[in-house]
């Protein structure tokens, strides 16, 4: 980490990405945002929609979960179990395993976003709109800018891609049923090959390639031990070997 | 209110219950990192259990899919996946032209019946 108290004018020098205020910040998070990154959240989002619709919900329901959730994978076993009658306990339990990332995803972000001096609850507040794509483009991103910028980046750039997945909610209730199956297969393989394409543009830090790698071969191998704990049990196991491995190779000095 | 009234209203509700489950971790791990300075070690470890999480996804994603995907061979996701990363790469990294590729590459080879 870069010191965040130290001579302006060295600071200044220090940062590779300026774009000299916070509000030219949040507007390079807007412009960040639209290409991929809307694209693919509203393409996610369509697949949604159109769940949403043949599960007899309404599309108020729809967007209402988009906004209130902002968590993909949860917001699908939600209607799904929804649709079969699950009790609302056992919905609970799946939505809160589903998105229990969010944790690990959060720890690692508000350190380089919280800006030393605002009110605590602001944090809480912008915690609503951590998710994994603009979770994974700001910890690329934002350790290049300085401190006082990366807040109101990724609020442009979080805010731009929830609008697009509004959006695409709206389209994906309205279409659905109505473009073929080839098409709407394509749309679904938007989203993993964008994070696949996302960590793969980024392998600069030996300790997250380690993960990605561990995790990679951990995900597929665990989840058919264990649909259910499958996707946690990668992570612990995953980032606890990754985390060891570049600890020794550290301690050897390589 | 009338009971077509509340009906109408209970899946915002169970909605909701499913946003609490979301937001309670975000919110848990606010309060947890205001403890954990920015350099400290403790980031790296939780920083390497998520990106495993999320790897773990994806790869299970394209390999062992849960949902629509499960219509398609394995063959033809990695193809599609292995088409998309070359042209990412060809094309200077550029993630959109990745990404559309991928997904045009999986469409073409879904609706080829033989494959």
């Amino acid at each position: 980490m870069k010191p965040i108290h130290s001579d302006p004018k060295l600071s200044a020098q220090s940062y590779p990405v300026d774009y000299g205020s916070p509000r030219r910040a949040a507007l390079a998070g807007v412009r960040e945002a639209c290409g991929a990154p809307a694209l693919v959240l509203g393409a996610s989002y369509l697949g949604f929609g159109s769940l949403v619709r043949e599960s007899g919900l309404s599309l108020g329901v729809g967007l209402f979960s988009t906004i209130s959730t902002w968590a993909l994978p949860g917001q699908v076993a939600l209607v799904e179990l929804y649709a079969l009658g699950a009790s609302v306990v056992a919905i609970f339990i799946a939505v809160a395993l589903t998105n229990a990332r969010m944790m690990p995803m959060t720890i690692t972000l508000m350190p380089l976003l919280r800006v030393p001096g605002r009110p605590r609850w602001w944090n809480y507040l912008v915690a609503h709109l951590i998710a994994v794509t603009g979770w994974a483009v700001a910890m690329i991103r934002c350790p290049d800018m300085p401190p006082a910028q990366r807040m109101p980046f990724f609020v442009g750039f979080a805010g731009t891609i929830l609008g697009a997945a509004l959006a695409g909610t709206v389209a994906g209730f309205l279409a659905s049923g109505v473009v073929p199956p080839a098409v709407s297969l394509g749309l679904v393989f938007v989203n993993p090959m964008y994070f696949m394409l996302l960590f793969l543009g980024d392998l600069r830090h030996r300790g997250r390639v380690l993960a990605l790698v561990c995790g990679a071969i951990a995900g597929p191998l665990l989840h058919l031990v264990t649909p259910t704990w499958g996707l946690l049990l990668t992570g612990v196991i995953g980032g606890v070997l990754a985390f060891a491995i570049d600890r020794q190779l550290r301690r050897r000095h390589v | 209110m009338s009971d077509a009234g509340w009906e109408a209203l209970w899946p915002y509700g169970v909605v909701l219950v499913g946003a609490a489950a979301t937001y309670i971790w975000r919110a848990l791990g606010v309060a947890l990192s205001d403890r954990i300075r920015a350099d400290s070690p403790v980031l790296d470890f939780v920083g390497c259990i998520a990106y495993a999480l999320l790897a773990g996804l994806v790869v299970r994603m394209i390999i062992l899919p849960v949902g629509p995907l499960q219509a398609t061979g394995t063959g033809t996701r990695l193809a599609a996946a292995a088409v998309g990363t070359a042209a990412f790469f060809i094309f200077r990294r550029n993630l959109l032209l990745g990404v559309a590729t991928g997904a045009v590459v999986l469409a073409a080879l879904a609706s080829w019946p033989s494959l």
